[in-house]
C-alpha cells in the first residue's frame, strides 16, 4: 500500500520533470512542474467524442488499463517494509497484470477502425512481445543470486549477498530503465512528441480517446512511470538505513530517474522502426549476459 | 449389475442410428448424459478417496474379463473429457441446425453416432489399461473422430484432410503397437502395469521414447503435429472443440501413464519433453499468428498450449528425477492443470468461432470484421477465451502457467550449472510463448470482432441462439471459479499426483498454496477495481457531454472498410522477423519505374508450415520410388507367375545360405 501512496506522489512530479530537463536543455524555460497534471484535470472536466465504429470494447479498455496498473503497483514492496501481497513470483503476475493493461490497450486501438491506430496496435504488441523475457531473465537471474522468488524477499536479500551483485545490479538498473522506457512509448522506440500519425506508436493509438478517457490513460501512463522507478529504487536503495532516509534516497532516484529521461530524449534521436526489433532485443541479450555472468560467480567457475 | 451399466450405452448407442431425425437430438443428448453419469460418479468417489482407493470395474464378456480401472489420474481425464464432450453437445443442437436441410437424416444419425462413440472410446482409453483393449479403444478413437471430420466430405479438402488424420494416426499406433510388444517379449504381458517391470531392468528411455512417439501425434507435439492444423478446421466447430480440448489430450494421458511407471532415466527423459515442448511453444503460437483462417489459427493454438503442458510435465519428470517432490507437484499440478484449463477455454474458442462462421459464413480473417456489433455476446465470449488463452488474470490459464514458472524459478537455483541453464531456456521460451499469444489474440479479436464488416457479403446478421450461448456461458462460468478459487481445483489435483507419483508432499508445498490464495484474491481486487473505475467512470460521464462522430481518419475523409489494418498486415512483423522458420509465401506484382500510372495489381499472402513442406517432399519422393516400382504391375499374367517364382527362388537360395 505503501508503494501506491509512493507511486502517486511520484507520478505527480515524473512527467513535469522530463518536460522541465528538456526544455532547459533546448534553451527554453518550459511548462511548471505540475502542468501536465494540469492538463489531465482539464481533460477530465471535458466531454467526449466516441467514434460510430467503436463498441463496448473501447469504453472498457481504458478502465482496465488504469486498474491493472493501481492493481500491479499495490504489489510492489517499498524497501524495508512488509508488502501487502507477498508470494512466490509475484513478478511474474506483475508481468502478467501489465499484460492485460496492454491487451486492452491493442484492442481498444483496433476497435476504431482505423488503419492508422491498427499499425500503432500492431507495434505496441510486437515491443511489448520482444521485451517481455529481458524482463523474465531480469527476475530469473535475481532469484538465482538472492535464492529467493517474491519480489519483497528477493530485494531485502539483494544487497546483503555481497558485492558480486554489483554488476547483476548495474545490469539490472539498465534493463529496467530501458524497458521503462519501451513500455511508456518514449525515446528511442517511439517520440511523444512526434507529429506525423504513421511514426507513432502510443500517441496514435489514442488518437480517438477523448474528455475522461483520455485522461484516464494519461494517468495510467504516468503510473507505470512511477512502477518502473519503484523497482528500481528497490534494487538501489538499502534496507538497512532509517526509514527517513530511505524515503529521501527513493525521491532523489525518482528525479534522477525521470530526469535522465529528459537528457536522454534530448540528445538522442529516435530509431527507425525498422530497427526497434534488434534494439529491444539487445536488451535480453545483455539481461542473459548478466544472468551467465551471475551463474559463474555462483558456481564459482571464475573467481 | 456393472455389466449391465457398462453395456447398456453402448448397445443403446445404436438407437441413434434408427431414431427419426425429431429424437435423434434428444436421444444422443440423453445417451450421453448416462454415460456421463455412470462415468462421473465413481471418478468423483475417486477424487474423493484423494486417488487412494482406485474403483475397478471387471467386464465379463464372452471371450473373457476385461478390467476397466478408474484411478486418480484417470479420475481426472474422466471428468475433463466428459464436460467438454457435454458442452460440446449441447452446443451442437444450434450449430447442426442449419445443415438440416443440407445433410440427409442418414448422415446426421451417423454423425451424431461417431460422437457418442468418441466419447466411448475416449473414455475407454482413460479407464483400459491392458494393452490389447487399450489399443482397441483407441483405434475406435481414431475411426470416429475421422467419422466426425468427414462430415463436410462433400468437400474435396476434407475428404483428403480426413485420410491423411487417418493415416497419420495409424503411424501413431504402430509405435504404439511395437512399444507394448517390446513391453510383451520381455514381461510376457502387455498392459501399463507389466511396463513397470520392463522399466526396472531396462534402460528407459527407448521405450518410453517410442511411447511418447505414439502418443505425441495424437497430442500434436511438433513435428508430429501436421494432422491437427488440417483436421481441426475441416471439422464442424463443436467437433473441433471436443477433439482440440479433450482428444488430443489423450495423448498427454498416455505420456503421463506410461511416466507414471518409468523407474530411471527421468531427468534425461523430462529433458526431451521440455525441449520439444518449448519448440512446439513457440513455433506453434508463431504459424498460428500468421494463419488466415480463423480455425486454422485456433488449431495452431492447440500445439501451442500442448507445449506448456509439456514444459510442465518435462519439468515434472526432472523433479523426480533430481529427487526434489516439490519440482514435481509444480510441473505435473501445472501441466495437469493446464489440461483442464485448455480444455475449457479452446472449447468455448472454438465454440464462439463457430458462431461467427455459422453468421458470416467464412473463416478467413481478412473477409470479417466488425462482428461484434451484431455479435456483442459472442464477441464477449470470445474475449474472454483469448484472455484465458494468454494466460491472462483473473482466469484459468494464468494459474497453471504461474505454477510451472514457479517451479522453472524454483529449479534455477536448486541444481547444477546446466540445469539453471536450461531451466532458463524453459522461463524465456514461456515469456515469449506469452508475449507472442497475446499478440495472435489481439490480432484475432481485433480483425474478426472490431472494426467495420470488410466484406458486405459476410457480415453478421444475429446473435447466436441462446441454445448455443449457454454451454458457452457455463465453460466461462467455470474458467472464472478456477481463477479466483484455484485451489478448489488445485488441491484435489495434488493429493492425485502425489499418489500417482508416489511422492510424499513437501513442506514448501504450503507456501505455494498461500500464493494461489492471493492470486485468488488478487483477481478479486482486480473485478472490483475495474467495477468501481468504471462506475465512477459511467457516473461522470452522465454528467458530460458526450456525443458521437466518424472515426479521426488524419486529415483523410474518404476511408473505407477495405483500408483497416488487416490480419495479414498485423501478422506482417513477426512473419517478417521469423521468416526463415515460418516460410510465408508472398505473391506480390512489383511495379517497375517505367510505369507511371500502375495498373490494379494483387497481392496475396500464404502461410505455410515447414513441417508440412518437408512431409510433402518426403512423400513426393516416395511416390517417385513407388511409380518406378509400379512398371512392375503390367497386368500380364505371365509376368506375376514370374514373380512368385523368382520369389521362391529367393526364398530357397536364403534358406540354404542359412540366413533365414
Amino acid at each position: 500500500m505503501i508503494a501506491l501512496l509512493l507511486a502517486i506522489i511520484t507520478a505527480l512530479f515524473f512527467p513535469g520533470i522530463i518536460v522541465r530537463v528538456k526544455s532547459i536543455v533546448s534553451g527554453r524555460k518550459g511548462p511548471g512542474i505540475l502542468q501536465p497534471w494540469k492538463n489531465i484535470f482539464v481533460l477530465l472536466r471535458k466531454g467526449s467524442v466516441f467514434s460510430t465504429t467503436t463498441s463496448y470494447i473501447f469504453q472498457i479498455a481504458p478502465v482496465i488499463y488504469l486498474a491493472t496498473l493501481i492493481c500491479a503497483i499495490i504489489l510492489l514492496p517499498f524497501p524495508g517494509m512488509p508488502s501487502g501481497f507477498r508470494f512466490g513470483a509475484d513478478f511474474v503476475l506483475l508481468a502478467y497484470l501489465l499484460a492485460i493493461g496492454k491487451f486492452f490497450f491493442i484492442i481498444g486501438a483496433m476497435d476504431t477502425g482505423s488503419s492508422f491506430e491498427g499499425m500503432g496496435a500492431n507495434r505496441e504488441a510486437l515491443y511489448s512481445m520482444l521485451a517481455e523475457p529481458a524482463f523474465f531473465i531480469l527476475f530469473g537471474t535475481l532469484a538465482l543470486l538472492t535464492g529467493h522468488l517474491s519480489m519483497q524477499s528477493i530485494f531485502e536479500h539483494f544487497h546483503f549477498s555481497g558485492y558480486n551483485t554489483l554488476i547483476a545490479g548495474m545490469i539490472a538498473v539498465y534493463v529496467l530503465i530501458q524497458i521503462a522506457m519501451i513500455e511508456n512509448s518514449r525515446m528511442p522506440v517511439d517520440d511523444p512528441k512526434t507529429h506525423l500519425e504513421l511514426t507513432m506508436i502510443h500517441e496514435v493509438m489514442i488518437l480517438d480517446h477523448s474528455g475522461f478517457d483520455l485522461a484516464l490513460i494519461q494517468i495510467g501512463t504516468n503510473l507505470k512511470f512511477a512502477l518502473y522507478g519503484i523497482l528500481i529504487a528497490n534494487i538501489l536503495i538499502p534496507v538497512s538505513w532509517s526509514l527517513p532516509y530511505r524515503i529521501g534516497l527513493f525521491f532523489g532516484i525518482q528525479a534522477a530517474f525521470a530526469a535522465s529521461i529528459g537528457l536522454m530524449e534530448s540528445f538522442r534521436a529516435r530509431k527507425k522502426m525498422m530497427k526497434n526489433p534488434q534494439f529491444i532485443v539487445t536488451l535480453s541479450s545483455i539481461a542473459l549476459v548478466g544472468f551467465i555472468l551471475s551463474l559463474l560467480m555462483m558456481y564459482q567457475l571464475i573467481r | 449389475m456393472e455389466n449391465i451399466l457398462i453395456i447398456l450405452p453402448v448397445i443403446l448407442s445404436f438407437v441413434i442410428l434408427v431414431v427419426p431425425s425429431r429424437g435423434r437430438y434428444y436421444s444422443t443428448l440423453f445417451i450421453s448424459l448416462g454415460i456421463v453419469l455412470i462415468t462421473s460418479v465413481p471418478a468423483v468417489s475417486v477424487i474423493f478417496s484423494k486417488g487412494v482407493v482406485p474403483e475397478i470395474l471387471h467386464l465379463i464378456t464372452g471371450l473373457g474379463s476385461i478390467t476397466l480401472t478408474i484411478d486418480g489420474l484417470s479420475a481426472f481425464f474422466i471428468l475433463v473429457t466428459n464436460f467438454t464432450v457435454l458442452t460440446g453437445l449441447l452446443y451442437s443442437k444450434g450449430y447442426l441446425s442449419t445443415y438440416s436441410d443440407l445433410k440427409s437424416p442418414a448422415q446426421l444419425s451417423l454423425h451424431n453416432f461417431s460422437y457418442t462413440w468418441l466419447h466411448l472410446s475416449m473414455l475407454g482409453v482413460l479407464m483400459l489399461r491392458d494393452g490389447l483393449p487399450f489399443l482397441i479403444a483407441w483405434e475406435l478413437m481414431a475411426v470416429s473422430s475421422f467419422m466426425l471430420i468427414l462430415f463436410e466430405a462433400e468437400k474435396r479438402a476434407t475428404l483428403k484432410t480426413a485420410v491423411n488424420y487417418l493415416i497419420q494416426m495409424h503411424i501413431g499406433l504402430v509405435l504404439l503397437v511395437i512399444a507394448f510388444l517390446l513391453c510383451e517379449a520381455d514381461t510376457g504381458s502387455m498392459s501399463f502395469d507389466a511396463l513397470k517391470i520392463y522399466f526396472s531392468h531396462h534402460p528407459n528411455t527407448g521405450l518410453f521414447l517410442l511411447f511418447f512417439g505414439g502418443f505425441a501425434i495424437k497430442a500434436g507435439f511438433i513435428p508430429f503435429h501436421t494432422w491437427l492444423p488440417e483436421a481441426h478446421p475441416a471439422a464442424p466447430s463443436h467437433v473441433s472443440g471436443v477433439m482440440s480440448g479433450v482428444m488430443i489430450k489423450m495423448g498427454i494421458y498416455g505420456i503421463v501413464r506410461v511416466l507414471t511407471n518409468v523407474q530411471s532415466d527421468l531427468v534425461t527423459i523430462g529433458l526431451i519433453v521440455l525441449a520439444i515442448s518449448a519448440i512446439s511453444g513457440i513455433l506453434g503460437v508463431m504459424m498460428a499468428i500468421v494463419q488466415h483462417d480463423l480455425k486454422k489459427l485456433l488449431a495452431y493454438h492447440s500445439i501451442e498450449n500442448i507445449g506448456i503442458i509439456g514444459i510442465g510435465i518435462g519439468l515434472g519428470a526432472i523433479g523426480l528425477g533430481i529427487h526434489n517432490p516439490l519440482l514435481a507437484m509444480l510441473g505435473f499440478g501445472g501441466g495437469l492443470l493446464h489440461v483442464l484449463n485448455h480444455s475449457l477455454f479452446k472449447s468455448l474458442l472454438f465454440f464462439s468461432a463457430g458462431s461467427v462462421y455459422q453468421a458470416c459464413h467464412t473463416r478467413n480473417i481478412e473477409q470479417l470484421g466488425g462482428v461484434i456489433h451484431k455479435m456483442p455476446v459472442t464477441a464477449g465470449l470470445f474475449l474472454t477465451g483469448s484472455m484465458a488463452i494468454c494466460g491472462l488474470p483473473p482466469l484459468n490459464g494464468f494459474i497453471s502457467e504461474i505454477l510451472i514458472y514457479l517451479g522453472l524459478f524454483r529449479g534455477l537455483s536448486a541444481g547444477s550449472v546446466y540445469q539453471s541453464i536450461y531451466m532458463l531456456m524453459a522461463i524465456i521460451s514461456l515469456a515469449l510463448i506469452g508475449g507472442l499469444a497475446i499478440y495472435c489474440f489481439t490480432k484475432a479479436f481485433g480483425v474478426v470482432f472490431l472494426g467495420t464488416p470488410r466484406s458486405e457479403s459476410h457480415t453478421a446478421t444475429s446473435e447466436a441462439d441462446t441454445g448455443m450461448l449457454f454451454p458457452q456461458f457455463l465453460i466461462g462460468a467455470l474458467m472464472l471459479l478456477i481463477g479466483l478459487f484455484p485451489l478448489l481445483f488445485l488441491q484435489p489435483l495434488t493429493s492425485l499426483i502425489l499418489v500417482q507419483f508416489q511422492i510424499s508432499i513437501d513442506p514448501a508445498w504450503l507456501s505455494i498454496t498461500d500464493s494461489l490464495s492471493l492470486i485468488g484474491r488478487i483477481g478479486c481486487v482486480l473485478i472490483g477495481m475495474v467495477l468501481l473505475l468504471f462506475f465512477i467512470r459511467y457516473r461522470v460521464l452522465k454528467t458530460r457531454n458526450v456525443r458521437q462522430g466518424p472515426t479521426w481518419g488524419c486529415g483523410y475523409t474518404a476511408g473505407n472498410a477495405r483500408q483497416q489494418y488487416t490480419g495479414t498486415s498485423f501478422a506482417d512483423a513477426v512473419a517478417g522477423l521469423a521468416e526463415p522458420i515460418l516460410k510465408t509465401q508472398k505473391k506480390e506484382q512489383p511495379i517497375s519505374e517505367e510505369e507511371i500510372f500502375p495498373a490494379e495489381r494483387s497481392f496475396a499472402t500464404h502461410p505455410a508450415d515447414i513441417f508440412r513442406l518437408g512431409l510433402n517432399r518426403l512423400v513426393d519422393f516416395l511416390m517417385l520410388i513407388l511409380k518406378k516400382l509400379a512398371r512392375l504391375q503390367t497386368g500380364n499374367i505371365q509376368h506375376y507367375i514370374l514373380y512368385a517364382f523368382i520369389f521362391m527362388i529367393l526364398i530357397f537360395v536364403l534358406l540354404y545360405l542359412k540366413i533365414l
